[in-house]
């Protein structure tokens, strides 16, 4: 920037531009697009955050039924992260993959993303069964019902992620690498990465402080 | 060419392109992720800290990973090319921590305030 104001000796004008703009035209659609679905997901966040604090001031009405600590089985919440940071890592490549036009890898890598998304998936589910089977469902007290809309929803979009990424796995093989392909690619990597940080705080907040 | 590189913004999740080998930064990044991950459950099944403070170590931990994630996966930086993004960032952090500090401010207000259950019972009699 500073280099091409001074070949135009027009240092001290430049300064004015506003950044952002660049000083030749609008920005690729790449990023356009990218930068609007970077606000959608911070906008998913902030809906997410409304759940966090239902949950953080429900977390103790348990109406005397179970508590986290009665009910939250660490070991199976621990293979769920472990499952859902290798998801990241391998949807990462997969982009990576696609840049470099390596179909095969790209193939490979989303391969991995659905199984490892599926398999936590399929655990979140099966520890939901458990809780129903046990007598503590969303309707027990309003400490399960915050638990169940707050995880229930990280789920939820766990499994849209999925629809995603076999859609964008379909249209990849009919259509190819192209631009269009490759920038739903790039905004499906971001929304399953911003998962991965919705998990993290879940993961904290309901799961290893409730558990104690 | 790399002056228009460095004269345009840069998307989330699309890493420096000098750096395009940026295997290494997702590696970084997971390698990272799994130790934060690994402390968290330590500290929280153990008595490594101090056992009143183990809530703020987990927040703590928890921050970490976070920022873990939004540097090596979605490539949210300090560069002046990112600027656009770490100011959305900036804004979304602010809702959010209006919306749950000053839900849990408020209410715990009114739970403190809230009458105990016997003397309802008391009114509607």
């Amino acid at each position: 920037m500073s280099a091409q104001a001074a070949t135009a000796g027009l240092a001290g004008e430049e300064e004015a531009t506003p950044r952002g703009q660049g000083s030749d035209g609008p920005a690729p659609v790449r990023i356009v697009v990218a930068y609007g679905f970077w606000i959608f997901l911070l906008s998913d966040i902030i809906m997410f955050s409304a759940l966090f604090a239902t949950y953080a001031v429900l977390s103790g009405q348990t109406a005397r039924g179970p508590s986290g600590h009665d009910l939250f089985e660490l070991r199976h919440v621990g293979i769920e992260t472990v499952c859902l940071l290798f998801s990241s890592y391998t949807c990462g490549l997969g982009v990576l993959a696609i840049e470099r036009r390596r179909l095969t890898f790209f193939y490979v890598s989303f391969a991995l993303t659905f199984a490892l998304g599926a398999t936590f998936l399929g655990l979140e589910l099966s520890e939901f069964v458990g809780l129903v089977a046990r007598g503590a469902g969303p309707s027990r007290s309003a400490f399960l019902s915050a638990f169940f809309s707050l995880v229930g929803l990280h789920g939820a979009h766990v499994t849209a992620g999925l629809l995603w990424l076999g859609f964008m796995v379909a249209q990849t093989a009919a259509r190819g690498p192209r631009d269009f392909v490759r920038r739903r690619l790039l905004c499906f990597s971001l929304f399953w990465h911003a998962l991965d940080i919705i998990w993290v705080a879940l993961l904290t907040l309901v799961y290893l402080m409730g558990a104690r | 060419m790399e002056q228009q590189a460095s004269s345009t913004d840069q998307a989330p999740g699309v890493g420096d392109p000098e750096h395009s080998g940026s295997l290494a930064t997702y590696t970084a990044g997971l390698g990272f992720a799994l130790l934060l991950t690994g402390a968290s459950f330590m500290v929280s099944q153990t008595d490594l800290l101090w056992p009143p403070g183990v809530p703020a170590g987990l927040a703590v931990l928890a921050i970490a990973q976070m920022g873990v994630h939004l540097v090596f996966f979605l490539h949210i930086g300090t560069g002046p090319d990112n600027t656009n993004n770490v100011l959305a960032l900036a804004f979304g952090l602010l809702v959010v921590t209006l919306i749950v500090s000053g839900s849990l401010w408020i209410m715990a207000h009114l739970n403190a305030n809230m009458m105990p259950a016997s003397a309802v019972m008391e009114m509607q009699r």
